[in-house]
């Protein structure tokens, strides 16, 4: 208002309409000096503020106040936002079911091992900006200079390592190491970015050795699965004969129970006999013989006796023909 | 108006414009990311100018030349080239850079494109001797950190490769491209900031013969899978069969065992008791066994001094 008191002061002489028009323009001029410098900086983003080219001021996010007409320049730096730099293949469309292209980016995952062999190793780095005022004065493109320093870093810490260790073992040691080495080399660059986080993603041997690899794994299952057959098989078998073997050894003792038990049982029978037999012998005997006799010879077919004076089988008696 | 009036204010309107545009060519702003030389008539005049904001210069005699301030890019083509112990590899190497010295940088360069041919020429150069007296393994590797393996690997021959020292290693390498890059290039008012090893790959048939190399590993290892599996399995098949003989045959030295004991027995207890009377026991047994053994198919013999017989006579 300072300016517009003192134009008001000096503007005396002319008429009252050319005075009024000299206010409406003073006026518009002021609201479009302010207006003008004028901005916000996103809740995400600081500013940088340059006077005349030098650095003056970042500003926290907010309504700020520039001096326009290019004195002031404001650059927006988004200081929270985390960026992704993908190796060995590029989201085409990220979402639930992210499509990937993996066309020709066999020169950035394809990479030599400690031993001599070739892995094909597919990473992601993510960087947020640090320090906005390093990230734009410092190294012209930071973007191209954060790949190549990856791909730099990751190389150095396959090269050392395993095939075997790069595709199965340890994954996650390799990307905590470039991690720790690229934030190093950042760091010499000074270039304002902090790394966040190193993942490897899809880690393979190369397309032509896969299914030699895929022959070891099936390999290893067929290792197992013979070997179980083998097992199921024995399984199978012993428990069995465990079982055959006890019911031997059962049938046995049965065996040995019935033979003892009859023996007894024998015994004890003739002992009897022969307690009641020893005191009438003979008379027992034959009695005995003869009612054997009339059991037996109901039964037979032909009885044939022979007189042992006499050679051959005849004169004889027939008792089943003389019966009749 | 006067005439006099309109002429003085034509002059002072005149002499202002006049006035402005001599300042603003005396004016410069200098960015960040910019340092400047001045020359006069072509001459340069006092150094660099590095800090950035607004300067000023004698308009019209004076010229500004701007530079960038900031670390540059270089990335140089893959290139084949032999180790010391011939293998021929593709190496990418990438470089950063800056211009240190615009007064050199402008007399001897000038532009970014000829700073690039020159950091070409210098690098490819250095890049190919030091490369040329290395040992692909002291390329590719970085330390003599131990390697591990999987076990299924482990036991499968691992060749000389994973044995050998290395004394040198991959960033030292790119240190030494870097430490003889360095002077080379200062040469044109430029700081070298950094030499790195970006790629490092075998040429095609190199890489043909590591592929089969490592596809022979493999079957090999696979192949040890596939007989321990068999060996295995027959080591469980005999032990099977072991573990069955030895069941069944020792349920049978254990039966037979009991069974003998038992008739030991039996005998025993049999003895006893028809050692009372042998002569009775024959006879009972002599009766029971013709009571078990004859029935209607059998013709029976009886001589006529058999007990029956005398019967039958005694009774005629």
């Amino acid at each position: 208002m300072a300016d517009f008191e003192e134009i008001k002061a000096s503007a005396k002489i002319p008429k009252i309409p050319k005075k009024r028009i000299l206010t409406i323009v003073i006026i518009i001029a002021v609201a479009i000096f302010i207006l003008t410098g004028l901005y916000t900086v996103n809740p995400e983003e600081l500013g940088v503020i340059q006077r005349f080219g030098k650095y003056v001021v970042s500003t926290e996010p907010g309504l700020h106040f520039k001096i326009p007409f290019g004195v002031d320049k404001l650059t927006k730096v988004k200081v929270k936002e985390v960026f992704k730099e993908e190796f060995g293949f590029r989201t085409m469309r990220a979402g639930v079911k992210s499509q990937f292209s993996r066309r020709n980016f066999d020169v950035e995952s394809v990479m030599l091992t400690g031993d001599l062999n070739i892995a094909d190793v597919e990473w992601i780095i993510q960087y947020r900006i640090k320090d906005p005022v390093r990230y734009l004065f410092n190294v012209r493109n930071v973007e191209e200079t954060i790949r190549d320093l990856t791909e730099s870093v990751i190389r150095e810490v396959v090269g050392d390592r395993s095939v075997d260790e790069v595709i199965v073992l340890n994954r996650k040691e390799i990307a905590d190491e470039a991690e720790i080495l690229l934030q190093k080399e950042l760091n010499y660059y000074k270039a304002g970015v902090e790394v966040v986080t190193i993942n490897l993603q899809n880690v393979n041997p190369p397309e032509r050795v896969r299914p030699a690899f895929n022959e070891v794994n099936s390999a290893k299952q067929e290792k197992e699965r013979i070997i179980n057959q083998a097992w199921q098989k024995y399984n199978e078998i012993i428990p069995e004969a465990r079982g055959k073997a006890k019911r031997t050894i059962e049938e046995a003792q049965g065996y040995a129970i019935n033979r003892v038990n009859r023996a007894n049982g024998d015994a004890d029978r003739f002992m009897q006999m022969y307690n009641t037999y020893k005191n009438a012998k003979t008379v027992t005997r034959k009695r005995m013989y003869l009612e054997t006799m009339q059991k037996i010879l109901p039964n037979v077919e032909k009885v044939y006796i022979v007189d042992e004076e006499q050679k051959g089988l005849l004169p004889l008696l027939d008792l089943n023909d003389g019966g009749k | 108006m006067t005439e006099v009036s309109k002429m003085k204010y034509k002059t002072l309107i005149i002499v202002a414009v006049v006035a402005l545009i001599i300042i603003f060519n005396a004016l410069y702003v200098i960015d960040e990311r910019q340092q400047v030389i001045i020359t006069q008539f072509g001459d340069p005049v006092g150094g660099t100018i590095n800090s950035a904001g607004l300067h000023l210069k004698i308009p019209f005699i004076q010229k500004v030349h701007f530079f960038e301030k900031r670390i540059l890019e270089w990335d140089g083509d893959a290139k084949q080239i032999p180790t010391s112990d011939k293998r021929y590899i593709w190496l990418d190497t990438f470089s950063r850079w800056q211009i240190n010295d615009p007064l050199k940088f402008y007399e001897t360069t000038r532009f970014e494109t000829a700073a690039h041919s020159r950091l070409d020429d210098i690098i490819s150069g250095t890049t190919r001797d030091v490369i040329s007296s290395h040992k692909l393994l002291e390329i590719v590797r970085n330390s003599n950190r131990q390697l591990t393996f999987t076990e299924e690997f482990e036991t499968s021959d691992l060749g000389d490769v994973i044995k050998e020292t290395i004394h040198f290693g991959r960033r030292s390498i790119a240190d030494s491209i870097f430490v003889l890059s360095k002077p080379l290039i200062a040469e044109y008012g430029i700081e070298l900031i950094d030499v790195r090893i970006k790629r490092l790959n075998y040429n095609e048939d190199v890489q043909s013969k590591v592929f089969d190399r490592m596809i022979s590993e493999r079957q090999k290892i696979a192949t040890k899978f596939r007989s321990e599996g068999e060996g295995k399995s027959s080591e469980i098949l005999g032990r099977m069969k072991k573990d069955l003989d030895q069941i069944e045959s020792q349920a049978y030295e254990t039966a037979q065992n009991i069974k003998g004991e038992a008739d030991a027995s039996a005998i025993n207890i049999y003895a006893n008791a028809y050692n009372r009377d042998p002569g009775f026991y024959e006879f009972l047994k002599t009766l029971e066994t013709y009571e078990l053994t004859i029935d209607k198919k059998n013709t029976l013999i009886m001589t006529t001094d058999s007990d029956y017989y005398k019967f039958l006579k005694s009774s005629k």
